[in-house]
């Protein structure tokens, strides 16, 4: 803040203080010449006014709270640039990116001022960090047995991850169920970490124009044959002539690809629904899947139990 | 003092009364507010910040025509509790082409300050549609209609100049585009690209 606007606010600030403690002593004089307790010279219908003043304790609280806030400017940041004489502020204000708020952390903490969010961010840190990193150096097939570090992993699902996968974890229509042990990307405990941390993006393209409807619907009967499903043959047939575009990622035999994030066909377990007109809108007009990426949000330690909890879900 | 003007003066001029009245709440005004007018803080965008785009800035119409920021607010507080959840706390630079600030103060549902990236963008359409597909304990209203009104951007690119003028840096190449880059698109759309671009410019710089 410059100095200008500081002097503003010092000299307003103090100003009306000033004026505030001359009107209370202004208007406590008594201007009307007649003694405290008797009586005005005005009567209305034989009511009649007695001079009497305002309640002393009243006015002990007028003085009392001007002296409390003089003691606050005093104490605390209020008066423009003057820091206060406790050193406090609530958090880093001049800042313009994450970068200059962390250096501004940095220094607070070296001049010794108390920044009460860097305060409660740090005894969060000095409690809660020692768990976590404790728990980072376990694997996670380790991790997922312990009760407790199972417990904290279901509460950051719940609180993160639950509004997309349900506070069950079983998911919905585009959201995938956890606890099923099949998996797009991998179900081991790295994969679903990197899914966590980075993020998947999966994408099945449309094929309404490169497919008629009735190749659709073939299409969808023989992708339903895969699983076992009861179809017409016929239709499945003629389906099967041109799931060589679909195998490219889906593979061969129908079983997916991880590494693509291509579903498998054949375990009759349906993102997006395992009824023919379902299988058709996917086909249609295609699907894309996205899991956001959690490392910036949640940062790995925190990631790693949550990879714990989901892991434990279908490994018991 | 003279003995002529007494507190009886205002006591029996309600003008007076008023006028008084004004100035002693207006020092509160002048103290507070006239400085943050003129502070780099309030005024500079944070680094990476970018103007809303013409659909974005639709969306955020959207936002307050159904009135969302009766229950949403957009401003993390400086606290463990709310940056835990939400990320790292609102800064002022963030806010600085936002006419009006949409920064709340009902709570009712979660602050949405940093959204933008959290949820997927099917997530929010599923969402909006009907809360309790994908939050069954939620009681947010449904707003399905917003995929069925498609907007027509005639009036996009005026209120882009409206916003030039308050200094948002659009390009006159940007205003020019903007019909076209929003005419046909649904209602849903832009609010969803809205609240992906939610408070994203922070997150960039961690990356």
């Amino acid at each position: 803040m410059s100095s200008f606007w500081s002097a503003w606010i010092i000299v307003l600030t103090l100003g009306f203080l000033v004026g505030i403690i001359w009107l209370l002593r202004w208007t406590m004089t008594n201007f009307t010449g007649i003694k405290e307790g008797e009586l005005m010279d005005h009567e209305f219908d034989g009511i009649v006014e007695i001079n009497n003043p305002l309640p002393r304790w009243w006015m002990i609280l007028f003085w009392v709270t001007i002296v409390w806030g003089l003691i606050y400017l005093a104490l605390y940041p209020g008066l423009g640039n003057f820091q206060g004489l406790l050193g406090w502020k609530s958090s880093n204000q001049n800042v313009q990116s994450l970068e200059e708020s962390r250096e501004a952390t940095e220094a607070h903490r070296e001049a010794g001022l108390i920044v009460q969010y860097d305060r409660e961010m740090q005894a969060a840190e000095e409690r809660f960090g020692p768990i976590f990193e404790a728990y980072a150096q376990q694997p996670i097939k380790e991790l997922a047995k312990d009760p407790e570090a199972t417990e904290i992993g279901q509460r950051l699902f719940l609180q993160n991850c639950a509004q997309c996968h349900g506070s069950n974890a079983m998911g919905g229509k585009g959201f995938p169920n956890l606890t099923d042990d099949a998996w797009l990307y991998g179900g081991s405990p790295e994969d679903i970490k990197t899914s966590l941390l980075q993020g998947r993006v999966g994408q099945m393209p449309a094929f309404s124009s490169q497919f008629n409807e009735q190749q659709i619907t073939e299409l969808a009967t023989y992708v339903l044959s895969l699983s076992g499903r009861k179809v017409d043959p016929e239709l499945a047939a003629a389906g099967k002539q041109n799931f060589a575009v679909c195998s490219a990622c889906h593979g061969q035999d129908g079983k997916g690809n991880q590494q693509l994030g291509a579903p498998n066909l054949t375990d009759n377990i349906w993102l997006y629904g395992g009824s023919q007109q379902a299988i058709e809108e996917t086909l249609m007009n295609g699907r894309n899947g996205v899991m956001p990426a959690w490392k910036d949000i949640l940062g790995e330690d925190k990631i790693h139990v949550i990879s714990a909890y989901v892991y434990g879900l279908s490994n018991d | 003092m003279s003995k002529k003007i007494t507190h009886d003066f205002v006591e029996k001029r309600v003008g007076w009364l008023a006028i008084f009245a004004i100035i002693a709440i207006s020092i509160g005004g002048l103290v507070e507010i006239t400085p943050l007018l003129f502070q780099n803080q309030t005024n500079e965008p944070v680094v990476g910040l970018e103007p809303y785009t013409p659909l974005e800035l639709e969306g955020r119409d959207i936002y307050i025509r159904e009135g969302c920021n009766n229950c949403h607010s957009q401003m993390i507080r400086p606290f463990r509790a709310e940056t835990e959840r939400y990320g790292h706390y609102s800064l002022a630079g963030e806010h600085v082409w936002e006419r009006p600030f949409l920064w709340g103060s009902k709570r009712t549902g979660p602050d949405l300050a940093r959204v933008g990236g959290r949820y997927s963008d099917e997530w929010h359409y599923v969402h909006m549609m009907n809360p309790r597909d994908v939050v069954p304990e939620s009681n947010m209203p449904g707003f399905p209609w917003l995929a069925e009104n498609k907007l027509d951007g005639e009036l996009t690119a005026k209120k882009m100049e409206v916003f030039q003028f308050y200094g948002v840096p659009y390009t006159d190449e940007e205003i020019a585009g903007a019909k076209a880059a929003v005419a046909g698109k649904t209602e849903m759309e832009a609010l969803i690209a809205y609240l992906q671009s939610l408070g994203t410019a922070l997150q960039q710089q961690a990356n």
